[in-house]
């Protein structure tokens, strides 16, 4: 009979997990692909003033986003030095601000086109004249609630 | 020499470093938020609208010129100096009668404000200015409409405006909403932004 009697082996057998971190990392790949930073490049120089009596800027659904500043070098050959407006992913002219807020409109749903709120996010070397031209524009277009984007920080620094 | 097989390097550990790395870049990557100051332009003006008149005593005139100096009702001055000199105009109370300002503690002086609803701040600008310079009179100028509304929240409530403001949007604050609605009201009723952009 004892040879019909197998060994019984207690312990049970270690399951694998060497697939483990393919599963991981299957998920990490997940987020950082699915992860969109929606940015827009700029194609001009940047850098905010300094402000401490600042407000949150929150629901970014609701933000237009009008950059100003000098173009960055590699772009300077060919749109000159002195400052311009970018919107979304390229240089615009003053005239094309009534179109990319009509757009921006359209996209929103609209019980929310009351609560648009502009951000000039404006480099600080910039001349006042041309954000004036772009508020005046705005004005135009109704477009009021607008938002001076800035770094938080001493106002000495600017 | 008799081939050995190369033992198996146990991969469970894996998981934990790779979890590690997730649990890392999840922690650590802050999406940030803007901030900024948050004004809200006039609207084109009607035509047959008349403006109203307003006394030169309720204005307090804000100059920058294209070579960034600052020039306040007229005269010369120091950034550094603006905040005082902006909360010392509205904060007046010169108003007899009707326009009398009961909560104000300024030197009532009849030459300045009648009262904070009256004051207006009107900052001009220069095609030349600089919006470096530009944000920062502005940041004063806001600075000193929070003073006076935070001193006021202070005597009246015990706390400042921001606290105020904070305690309403947290969603676990334990309170009447309603009332500490009104109450922010109140103050900003009584200290309004009035601050205008010219053109």
């Amino acid at each position: 009979m004892a040879k019909f009697n197998k060994k019984k082996s207690g312990d049970l057998p270690a399951i694998s997990t060497a697939s483990l971190p393919d599963i991981v990392f299957m998920l990490l790949f997940f987020f950082m692909v699915a992860t969109t930073m929606r940015d827009t490049t700029l194609k001009i120089e940047n850098k905010l003033p300094f402000a401490d009596q600042v407000e949150k800027l929150d629901k970014k659904d609701l933000i237009m986003y009008i950059y100003i500043g000098k173009p960055q070098e590699a772009f300077q050959g060919q749109y000159g030095k002195e400052s311009r407006i970018q919107l979304n992913d390229k240089f615009a002219e003053l005239s094309d601000i009534k179109a990319f807020i009509a757009s921006e409109r359209a996209s929103k749903r609209e019980e929310l086109i009351p609560f648009l709120t502009v951000a000039l996010k404006v480099d600080e070397g910039a001349n006042m004249g041309l954000v004036g031209d772009v508020k005046k524009e705005l004005r135009k277009e109704n477009a009021l609630k607008i938002n001076y984007t800035t770094k938080k920080g001493d106002v000495k620094d600017n | 020499m008799a081939k050995r097989s190369a033992p198996e390097v146990n991969a469970g550990s894996m998981a934990d470093i790779a979890f590690l790395l997730l649990i890392f870049f999840l922690v650590t990557t802050t999406i940030e938020t803007d901030t900024g100051l948050n004004r809200k332009l006039p609207p084109i003006d009607d035509e047959k609208v008349e403006p109203p008149i307003i006394k030169q005593k309720n204005i307090f005139t804000v100059l920058i010129n294209g070579k960034n100096q600052l020039l306040v009702e007229d005269e010369l001055m120091e950034l550094k100096d603006l905040r005082k000199a902006a909360v010392e105009f509205l904060d007046n109370g010169g108003g007899v009668g009707e326009d009398a300002c009961s909560y104000c503690k300024g030197k009532k002086d009849p030459k300045s404000s009648d009262n904070p609803d009256k004051a207006i701040i009107s900052l001009k600008n220069e095609r030349e200015t600089k919006y470096g310079v530009y944000i920062s009179v502005q940041n004063e100028l806001v600075a000193a409409y929070n003073q006076l509304r935070d001193r006021r929240a202070m005597e009246l409530y015990g706390k400042t405006l921001k606290e105020m403001e904070a305690n309403y949007s947290d969603v676990n604050w334990i309170g009447n909403k309603e009332n500490l609605k009104e109450k922010i009201e109140k103050i900003k009723i009584e200290y309004p932004q009035k601050l205008s952009e010219v053109q």
